[in-house]
Order: structure tokens, then sequence, then C-alpha cells
């Protein structure tokens, strides 16, 4: 780790200042559990660490006018699984269970999991983001890769695990800085971009911006769930994820989003797939012909066509989640015993 | 005094062994006041960071240290695998390895030093892929590791004209050719890395030329040898100490060369050192057990015995190109015909070293895999299988005990109502179920160890001895036999170890430490109560055989008003303490331990066919090991080994960059281990049949870490009817399998 200065603002415009020093690289710390790693790595040379957890505007999940929430930076995974306002959100909750890891859960941060830098090795052995243009990956070992969104340099994949259902709920962000008084609304799926070159993040931040707030807006009826293919029980990256946000009316998918994780440089919005979805009934078939419309883009590289099949299959079973069936796989409690499962349809009331 | 004869107490009248006994430090461990290498600090000590090589095939040319030097801090920057201004460059073969340490005020200071040196390297060709022969066969990568091969007596000798090579050929495919069934198959597993928790490394310190070392060590009486070796000095001026160690596995016995350079940095600073490894050179350098590959050729008869072996099998140990010993092939089966072949791969990796079994798992899971396709071959239930094969293992001795064990774990497991033929399972959506099984064997035999026990006028008992406690309860046990022996409450006993000026006592490797100082402390107890014993029997004018030992008093057996207590015996000692030393030497024929087990673990497991994810349902582990000195830690020890198992079976894989050879999964948040919900139901049973106790103490280490991942992979197997060749199975390799399969 390179040795820093450490500064810990109290209001919002102290750290945008600290953050715009000129001639300074400056890094954004709430959690630690992410941006740590990487400073010991020294992935990360900042030469300056700004603490935002102790600005009292961040620490709070408030309730808007209009009934939308408002995570504050400093709100910890923990603190959003057992706030009463989140309980309206369950597919967010359901990924946030799956990062099960007390430690990150209680250290880590709702946009700091937005904003973790991605897994991909290439990166994280400090080869950049890009990993010389794409070509690190490409002859290299990309078993975890992209699958879709790849045919620029960038082949990593986004490392939230949170986005695809935070976007499928039409989540935005608060973005301040990098003047004082700046502020922007932006939706969060257009947080995130595919860098082209060398100089440009997996994000559009810019220095001296920060994200201060997710606002997740009042749901309605609509019907979430989230599905990620993990491959054991642990805080590991999910091999393949999905996020459906369904409205159904009368049996009838009136309005879909679907996102995916875990394949594409940015979360994957499968606007296609969503479309199919609607007018449809959610059965096994509908779920499986919309799972393989989302990854019908799809161009593996040469190690992780297998991760097409899963992505297919996360899609799948998020939309059967979200209409509250079974998913067919590993959830399912054991000892598997033979038993004649309803059809779907007794099931929509 | 009476010669002592040594020996364990009677089952009914142990009050600690083979019960279940809390590790002593149980409480310091779980609350952090355990201090292991890691957390020592010494007054005034600097910091070693070290630059670890980025290549893993290069020649490292030149070092330019002078903006490290100037880092405000940075005391030291010396070499280690670098050449000096004016040498030769140094042609360096693994990424990681360790080229030029910075010492420095702080960790920081020293890891910015490390930072700034810019080195010059001339890039070689590297090559890494230890699974292609071919591959490694063109680019002159291979190397004989050994082979033979056994024709059954009755198929006579070659004549003297024959070529033996072209006759055995013959022979071997006649045998193929008489077989009932040919089973033909390709298995793998890869290699994986220790991954102690605690890295490798010191904190050292020279008292005058006296080298004091804290080292994290499996070899706390033998480390100071390695130290004086390089350091060109006597063994008796370091002193080695390890209270604690967190995780070896293996791979700790030495000093390793940046314990070495700690030392020589602390010689030239004057100062204290602490060097330690980061988390990925930990992963890079600190240990990783060798892959193996292999293509298979088995013939059986009509039953489904094995009857013909034929294989040629691969793998690597890093850059000194060997691969798992030939010997153990096929694992505990042994075929009245086979042929095996070994081939190393030279890859540019760190060598591997010794990891929980060596060379039993790996060929317990790449041969015992190809007895499992049989029983599909044949659609036959995989247990009659491996029981009829049992008619041909390497010691025969113990084909009963294997069966035995096999029957009891298909009932733990509930084998009969679970089992169905390879592929033909329930299903239930995506999932579906199967059972596996892998057997093993240990040797297990007690390493040397000495113990000095004193007993003190007051009553006061303390012994010291030079062994360590890898965390699995070795203080414990010493504790135990010695309390046990003397009839005292466990808290009565101050036991000492961890340090090298104790006397001697064996490295803890070969699963050789539970029997090293149940042997060695047994023994110091024995005879120093038959000292006092003698002292007793005086005062009380009774014979000294008549006298036990027991709840806090020394009293005439059949007569409890004729005693006295433990204090007022050991009054009778006189003004000095009471010494004894005891020694036992490795081999010794000693009534108090011995060795060779058997074992069986089975699988159960539910695979996702959609996502290739594998989930143990159920593990059933049945062991033998002699007499059971902690039933508790016995147990913990197989739990670990069946985690470790699944861990290897499932996750745990080095990746290598296949271009430029660099180990890309080098840190905890990309080297995949299980967590506790991916272990399922895990059941440990203690194999102890009427004679078993007689048998004496057996180490317990290894075995229990050795069938899991055949067992596993056989289970997978058996609910998917395919063969997913190569260990780890992970859902890339199990979605790969069956998309094969299905054309």
């Amino acid at each position: 780790m390179k040795n820093f200065e450490y500064a810990q603002p109290t209001t919002e415009d102290e750290a945008v200042a600290l953050l715009t020093e000129p001639k300074k690289d400056t890094a954004v710390l709430a959690g630690g559990t992410d941006l740590v790693g990487l400073m010991k790595r020294m992935v990360v040379t900042a030469d300056r660490v700004v603490n935002i957890s102790e600005i009292k505007s961040l620490q709070q999940v408030e309730r808007d006018d209009n009934g939308s929430v408002w995570i504050g930076a400093a709100v910890c995974l923990g603190d959003f699984l057992d706030n009463r306002h989140t309980d309206q959100y369950p597919s967010t909750k359901q990924v946030i269970q799956g990062i099960s890891s007390i430690q990150l859960q209680s250290q880590g941060t709702l946009v700091g999991e937005l904003l973790r830098r991605p897994n991909c090795w290439y990166f994280r052995e400090g080869h950049g983001l890009l990993a010389d243009s794409g070509r690190m990956v490409n002859e290299g070992d990309n078993r975890y890769h992209a699958i879709l969104g790849n045919r620029g340099p960038a082949r990593f994949v986004n490392a939230s695990r949170l986005a695809p259902s935070l976007i499928t709920l039409g989540a935005q962000v608060r973005i301040i800085g990098p003047e004082k008084d700046e502020e922007q609304i932006l939706e969060l799926a257009d947080l995130y971009r595919t860098p082209a070159a060398d100089s440009e993040l997996e994000n559009v931040l810019q220095p001296g911006q920060f994200v201060t707030h997710v606002i997740i807006p009042t749901h309605g009826d609509r019907l979430t769930a989230a599905y990620e293919v993990r491959q054991g029980e642990g805080p590991d990256q999910p091999l393949a994820a999905a996020a459906v946000s369904i409205d159904v009316v009368a049996g009838t998918v009136q309005n879909a989003s679907i996102v995916l994780g875990q394949v594409a440089p940015t979360p994957w919005i499968a606007r296609e797939a969503a479309q199919l979805l609607c007018g449809k009934e959610v059965t096994e078939e509908s779920a499986a012909m919309v799972g393989h419309q989302a990854v019908s883009g799809a161009m593996p590289l040469s190690q992780n066509e297998y991760k097409i099949q899963l992505a297919q299959v996360a899609v799948k079973r998020a939309v059967l989640k979200a209409a509250g069936y079974d998913t067919g796989g590993l959830d399912t409690p054991m000892p598997l015993e033979p038993t004649v499962s309803p059809s779907l349809e007794t099931h929509i009331a | 005094m009476a010669e002592v004869t040594y020996n364990w107490p009677e089952n009914h009248k142990a009050r600690l062994i083979g019960k279940r006994v809390s590790r002593l430090d149980g409480m310091e461990k779980s609350t952090g006041a355990a201090k292991y290498t890691y957390d020592i600090n010494l007054p005034k000590q600097l910091v070693v960071r070290a630059l670890g090589c980025p290549h893993a095939h290069c020649r490292v040319i030149s070092v330019d240290a002078s903006a490290t030097e100037k880092v405000p801090g940075v005391v030291l920057v010396h070499l280690i695998k670098a050449p000096k201004p004016g040498d030769e460059p140094v042609e360096i073969r693994a990424d990681g390895t360790l080229l030029v340490a910075v010492a420095a005020e702080t960790e920081a200071i020293a890891a910015e030093g490390v930072s700034k040196l810019k080195v010059k390297y001339e890039l070689l060709e590297s090559f890494v892929a230890d699974h292609d022969l071919q591959a490694a066969e063109a680019k002159k990568r291979t190397k004989k590791a050994g082979g033979g091969i056994e024709l059954d007596e009755a198929i006579g000798e070659p004549g003297d004209d024959d070529d033996e090579e072209e006759w055995e050929e013959q022979k071997v495919q006649q045998l193929f050719a008489q077989s009932k069934y040919v089973v033909e198959g390709n298995y793998g597993i890869d290699t994986i890395t220790h991954c102690c928790l605690e890295p490798h490394g010191s904190t050292l310190h020279w008292d005058g030329d006296r080298l004091k070392v804290n080292h994290s060590t499996q070899n706390v009486s033998r480390t100071d040898d390695g130290y004086a070796d390089a350091l060109k000095i006597s063994a008796d001026e370091v002193d080695v100490h390890c209270e604690y160690i967190g995780g070896g596995f293996g791979s700790k016995f030495k000093p390793d060369y940046w314990g070495i350079a700690a030392a020589e940095i602390a010689k030239q600073t004057g100062r204290p050192i602490k060097f330690l490894l980061t988390r990925d050179q930990e992963l890079k350098i600190g240990g990783n057990r060798p892959s193996g590959f292999i293509d298979v050729k088995l013939g059986a008869d009509e039953n489904g015995v094995v009857q013909v072996w034929d294989s040629h099998h691969w793998g690597t140990s890093g850059f000194n190109g060997s691969t798992v010993s030939v010997g153990n092939f096929p694992y505990v089966f042994r075929p009245k015909n086979w042929r095996r072949r070994a081939t190393g791969i030279i890859t540019d990796n760190e060598p591997s070293v010794a990891w929980r079994a060596p060379n039993h798992p790996q060929a317990c899971a790449i041969t015992q895999t190809a007895y499992d396709d049989l029983a599909a071959k044949m659609q036959a239930d995989s247990l009659d299988i491996f029981l009829r094969n049992l008619e041909n293992i390497d010691s025969p001795e113990k084909s009963l005990v294997y069966a035995e064990q096999l029957r009891i774990g298909a009932d733990l497991i509930d084998w009969r109502k679970h089992w169905h033929l390879h592929g033909k399972g329930k299903r239930r959506g995506s999932v579906v179920e199967g059972l596996g099984i892998g057997i093993h064997k240990w040797g297990g035999t007690a390493n040397s160890s000495n113990c000095l026990l004193k007993i003190h006028p007051d009553g006061g008992v303390e012994s010291y001895c030079g062994t360590q406690d890898l965390g699995t309860g070795t203080r414990t046990i010493c504790a135990m036999v010695l309390a046990e022996t003397l009839g005292l409450p466990i808290e009565a006993v101050k036991v000492n170890i961890g340090s090298s000026t104790y006397p001697f006592s064996g490295a803890s490797g070969g699963s050789t430490t539970v029997g090293a100082v149940s042997e060695s402390h047994r023994r110091a107890a024995q005879e120093v109560l038959a000292q006092l014993f003698d002292l007793v029997a005086k005062r009380l004018e009774v014979p000294a055989e008549k006298l036990e030992a027991s709840n806090g008093n020394i009293s005439v057996v059949g007569y409890s008003d004729k005693s006295m207590s433990w204090k007022q015996a050991c009054s009778l000692i006189g003004i000095q303490p009471l010494e004894v030393t005891s020694i036992y030497k490795r081999g010794d024929d000693s009534p108090l331990s011995s060795s060779n087990v058997a074992g069986c673990q089975m699988a159960r497991v539910a695979v996702d066919t959609d996502t290739g994810v594998v989930k143990i349902i159920k593990m059933v582990a049945v062991q033998d090991m002699g007499l059971v000195m902690n039933r508790k830690t016995a147990e913990s020890q197989i739990y670990g080994a069946l985690i470790m198992s699944i861990a290897a079976a499932l996750f745990e894989q080095r990746i290598n960059d296949p271009k430029t050879g660099a180990f890309i999964n080098s840190e905890l948040d990309s080297y995949r281990l299980p967590r506790l919900g991916d272990t399922g139901e895990l059941v440990v049973h203690f194999h102890e049949p009427e004679n078993e106790r007689a048998r004496g103490v057996i180490g317990l280490g290894e075995p229990p870490a050795i069938s899991g991942g055949a067992a596993i992979a056989n289970a997978v197997c058996n609910a998917t009817g395919v063969r997913v060749p190569t260990l780890p199975l992970t859902p890339k390799r199990v979605l790969d399998a069956l998309r094969t399969a299905k054309g």
C-alpha cells in the first residue's frame, strides 16, 4: 500500500472539496471492503483517501414524499436488510442474503457494492481494465469473463451483484461534485458504461464526483426476484445472475424488466427478452423462452461458453421465482423425494 | 526400581484416554490470546516485504533500487534471487519467486519501497499446460517418472529370443481380449495450494551470535539445522519457537529461503526482523500439491473383478518436473496383472511440497474412478464392485477390514435406499442425486520423540518436549497422557512444547505426532511413577507393584485406607525435583503404538444438471486408528479432512494463465474454497473392532484426507451417468461433460 493522506469530512461540501484538490489522485472510502484490497495490491494508489461514512446525511435510509426510499452511501448492506422501508424490495434483499459473509454485510455499503471494481484477475493483477485491449483475456483464462457486450476491448464483467435487481426496480443515483453544489440524479443503469479506452472507467463518475444516495421508487404491485448461479454458499462472485420485475394482471404479464449480471461489462438489460414475456402467462415454457432470448446475442470467449447456459437458466429461474414458482434447482429443499408437481397454471390466481 | 512395562490402561480404567477432552488452548485460540508467529512483534523490529517475480519464466537482468532507498523509512534493500551489479542474470522459473527484499520501519513503507524497485527482465517462453501431454512433449517439457509391469505367474516369462517389451505388450493385449469388460477412461486432478491461513515466515533476532527465531513450523526441533546450514553456524546457535501455527499441511518443515534472508537482514541491520509472506505470495510459493492426469484401460472378469490394469499418468510438481508417485497405481487395489507408466511435466511453477498424505489423494481420485466406471459399464452396484475387488488389494491382510468398513459406511449413508444405477436415478426438475465410494490406506508410524518430565517436591508436574501443535490437539494429548498416567486432573500438569531448546521430537509429517508424543509422554510418566511408587512403597511398607495412582492419590490396590495424596507422595522426593527424560526412536518395537490403517468414505451428492453445480448432501467417513486418544480432537481431525476433500473435489484449483504462466487466482477472493454451507452433513465413524485398542496409537492426520475426492467424483458420475473427468468438478466442467455426453 502506498502512503496516503486520510480525510474524514462531516458534510457533503467538505467531501467534494477534499476530492477535487488539483493534482491529487483521490479515492472515496465507505466500507472499504473493496478499496482496501485494491490499495494493498497497488491497483489503486490514491494520494488522498476521503472517508465519507461520517457524513450524517449519508447514514440514513429514508422515505420521501413520493414513497421513494433513499439509501445513503454510508448505509451498509446489513442495515438495508434490517430496514422496514426496504421490505418492498425482496429481490434486492435476496441478493444481499446471498452475499453470505457477515463481514461483508456488516462492513460493505450498498453504494460501494454498486461500484465494486471488476473481479477480472487481469485487472486485479494490475493490467488495467482492458488488459492490453482485451488481448490478455482473449488469449488467457476467461472462464468468468463476458459473454455479452464483449465485442469491444472490454471483456470483464461488472462486479455488482445488486445492480441487476435495483435496475429492474427503476433505481436512480444521486451524484454530487466535482463543482460545489453540483448535483445530478441519474438512472442507475446509466451509471455504468463499457470502457473503450484505457482512460475510461466502468462507470461515468468523473474525478471529484461521488454517489451520495441510491433512490428506489415505490414498487407498486410488481413481482420481483433475483436468481444467482453460485458455485457454493460463500461470498464468491456468482457465475451468472438475473433479476426480474414483472406486472401480472389476470395471470398475464403486462410489463417486465429483466437485467442480467456477471455476463457483460455493465449490468445487461435484456429489453427484447422482457418484451417477449409481456402478454404471456409465466410458465416453465415461457420462462425458458425468455431465458433463451436474453442470451441470443451472446458471443462466448474461448473458455466461457458454459456461461451462456448459466445466464439462460438464471433468467428462467428469476422469472419463475418472481411469479412464485419453484425454480427447480438445488434451492429446493432436500432430501429429494419424488413429488408430483401441481401444474403451474393452478398457482396463478 | 523394577523394570517398567510400558502399556496403556485398560478401557474401563481410563479416565481421559479415549474420552472427549476439549483442547486446553481452545479458549486462547478462539479469543485471539494465542500468539502465532504472525502476531509476534519484537521491540525495534523492521518489517520486510519482498518483490515477487511477476513472470513465470524469465531472466532477471538487473535491479535498480535507487528510488526504493530514497523512501523515508526504508533501511535495507537485500537481493534474494536477483543479480548483483555485474553478475550474470538469474533465471526464474515460477511466478511469485522472491527477488528482492526491502526492510523498513513499517510494513507500508516496505511495500512502498518494493513498488519503487525497477527490475529489468528478459522474458522467456513459459509452459504451464500440465494436463496436455502432447503439448508438453512437443515443447520437450517431459521427464520419465518411472513405471513397471507385473504379470501373474501363470502367464510365464518371456523366452530368451523374445523382445521383452513386445512380449509384455502381447500378453497385456491377450488379457484384455480375455476380459469380459474393458473400461477405458481418462481422469485428472489439478494442482491445489496449501493455502495456510497463517502465511509462511518468521520473526527473528540475533542475540549476540545466537539466532532466536519465531517460526511458523511443523518442525520445531529440526528447523534450527536448516538455518544453521545456510548461515554457516552451528545448530546449537539457533533457537526455534512455535507455540501456535496457523496451518501447514506439509508445507512448513524448513526455514525456507525467505527465512534465511530474514536472518541475513537481521545480521546486517542489527535489528529484529519480521518477514512473513503476503497472501498472494503464500499461495504462489508457500506450497502446492502436484497435479495428476491419467489414461487408463482396465479389464475385468464376469464378476467385475479387475484382472488387468494398464495406465499412463502425468502431471506436474512445478519446474522440477515430477508427478504423482507411480507406486500407488491403482490405489489400494492391486490386480494380478498391471502395467503402469508415469511422465513428469516440467512447468514454470514453484516446486510442490508435501500436502496431507502426499500422492495418495491424487492416486485415489484418478484410479478408483476407473473402478467406478467399471460398475457403470456393467450396470452394477458400485459398492458390490468395490467389495469384489477387495480380493486383489496391495495389503491382502486388510481386505476384511475394508469389507467391514464398507458395510458400516453403506449403513450410515443408507446406500441400499439411495442407490440407483449410474444415471438412472429419479430427477426432480434438473436435479439428480448419486452415491460414490473411495477407500484409502496410510501408515501413521509414531515419530521419534523425547520428553523431559519433572515432578517437583511440592507435587507440581511439568513436561518439556520439542513437538508442535498444528491445531490438532497435540498439547492436549500430552497433558491427557501425563494426567492419566499420574492419576491427576488434566489441569495439574503443565505441558511445554514448541521450542527447539526442549528435548527433541520429530516433525509433524506423515501422521506421526500423536504416536510420537503418546510414546514419549507415557514412557516418561510411567518411569517417573515407578520411582515415586518405590518411595511410597517404602513409606507405606507395601510392595511397589501393589500401588496405583488415581484420583490425585497413590494408594494400595484393594486397601483404600492405605494411601497418600499426590502431594504427600511427592514430598518424599527430597529437595530436588524428580526428573526423567524418555527417549522413543521411530521404528522401535513398542506396545504403545503401531501403524497401518484402512478407511472408506462415501458421498451422497445432488447435481443441478442445468447449472452444473454440485452439492454435498452427506459424507460418511469410516476410519480405524488403533487406540483412540482423544475422541473429540480425532473426530475434528476427520471433519477437517472431509472439508479439505470437498474443497479439492469441488472448488480448489491453481489457475495459470495459459500464455504468461502467471498464477492468476492467487488471492482468497479468486482461489475458491468451500464454506460451511457447502459441506452438507458430515458423519464420522471410528472403526473400533475388539482388537483395535490393542494396536496402540496410530496417526490420523493424513488418512481421512485421501478418499473423499474419489467418493465425490464417483457420486457425481452416479448421479448424472456421465464421468466428469477432472477434479475440481466445477460447474463449467460438469456442464461441458454433460454436453459432450449428449453429443
